[in-house]
């Protein structure tokens, strides 16, 4: 049996950069079913209603990343979020915060990727070896140090969680300092010494305040605010050691 | 030429945004008073170096109302302050594991909160058993 239809507000965030001099709302009345996702909403609204809104997405399943977006002023993934949930009422989607807006729900996200190439994130082996010497063995256990880190599908809800982003967009910020944990933390890498740079500078682990809302709103249980403020404990034994340390006073 | 213009928007009032950047800065807030709590206890240090006489002096001013008024106030944000920041302890602590099953987060905010309540109790113990 068919849900019977029911009509919702959406308000969209437009910004049209060839003639908008800054966003304006703009509100659609869109038709749904139970069914029916955020994202799928919005669909609706560039097929039926009006071709110019401009939006990211890609997989419709919480995997690829596209998709997120400021949905009543929370960040989430609206594939993952339901009209359902908002009916009655009306809700309201704007591009992610502390980013800047693109076009309409699109971010530039040009610094984000900047920064996720500058950590090397994949892994840089503690030891060459070669075919013959067979496969790098890891324990479960230490499979566990960095599992739930090594789950980030580089959405950027994080982002615009982190109001310490938004104050100073040259922190490194929470998803990129996880992923960069991620791969300090796996026992076949070996890049510490190389990563560490960016994440002892003023601009990585440092630039946290511990605000939680990261850990919050990811929606693959990451926990970045866990992953960088445990590392702020090394950071501090590094810069107190550096003197004592052969070499150690270089860095 | 580029028609491209990203629009930055202004974090102006950013932590009365959302509730949870608003029990951020509480939280943050909350150390200031600790802080100022401290500098009273310097002040009786430094009361104290100067004789019995100033030493009295400054325990009577804390039986003043105001002061009262203070204490309370002071205790009331103290109990915020370490809930919250046992709260954010699980964070700022490495992945561990006890008998092969990782440490809850809960776990680790209930031991910090079960050491600071028999840390209280300890203190005023003493303090009763001097007095």
């Amino acid at each position: 049996m068919a849900d019977t239809e029911k009509i919702i507000e959406i308000e969209v965030l437009r910004y049209r950069p060839e003639q908008d001099k800054e966003p304006v709302w703009q509100t659609y009345k869109v038709p749904f079913t139970d069914d029916m996702s955020v994202l799928q909403g919005v669909q609706y609204i560039k097929d039926y209603l009006d071709e110019t809104v401009s939006f990211r997405w890609s997989c419709r399943m919480a995997i690829c990343g596209s998709c997120g977006m400021m949905i009543d002023d929370k960040p989430k993934l609206s594939c993952k979020t339901f009209l359902r949930d908002y009916y009655p009422g009306k809700l309201r989607v704007e591009a992610l915060k502390h980013l800047p807006i693109e076009r309409d729900l699109i971010v530039d996200a040009t610094d984000f990727m900047k920064k996720l190439e500058s950590i090397k994130p994949y892994i840089i082996p503690k030891e060459e070896r070669t075919l013959a010497q067979g496969e790098y063995l890891q324990t479960p256990q230490q499979r566990d140090m960095y599992e739930q880190f090594s789950s980030c599908i580089n959405c950027m809800l994080c982002y615009a969680a982190c109001p310490q982003y938004g104050l100073n967009p040259k922190f490194t910020g929470p998803g990129i300092l996880a992923l960069m944990h991620r791969y300090n933390a796996d026992s076949r890498d070996g890049g510490q010494a190389e990563r560490n740079e960016l994440g002892y500078a003023d601009e990585g682990y440092w630039g946290c305040t511990a605000v939680g809302y990261c850990s919050e709103v990811c929606p693959k249980g990451v926990d970045p605010a866990n992953a960088i403020n445990q590392n702020k404990m090394n950071s501090a034994i590094n810069y107190f050691t550096r003197f004592i340390t052969p070499g150690g006073a270089d860095k | 030429m580029s028609n491209r213009r990203p629009y930055v928007r202004s974090m102006d009032g950013w932590w009365k945004r959302d509730a949870y950047f608003v029990s951020y800065m509480a939280r943050e807030v909350t150390s200031v008073f600790v802080a100022a709590y401290a500098v009273v206890l310097l002040a009786g240090l430094v009361r104290l170096g100067q004789g019995e006489a100033a030493f009295n002096g400054w325990l009577q001013y804390l039986t003043t109302p105001w002061m009262k008024v203070f204490h309370l106030i002071v205790l009331a944000v103290f109990c915020y302050h370490t809930w919250s920041w046992f709260k954010i302890m699980p964070k700022t602590m490495p992945i561990m594991f006890v008998g092969g099953k990782r440490v809850q987060p809960g776990t680790i905010t209930g031991t910090g909160l079960a050491a600071a309540v028999v840390a209280c109790l300890a203190v005023l113990f003493i303090v009763g058993g001097v007095s």
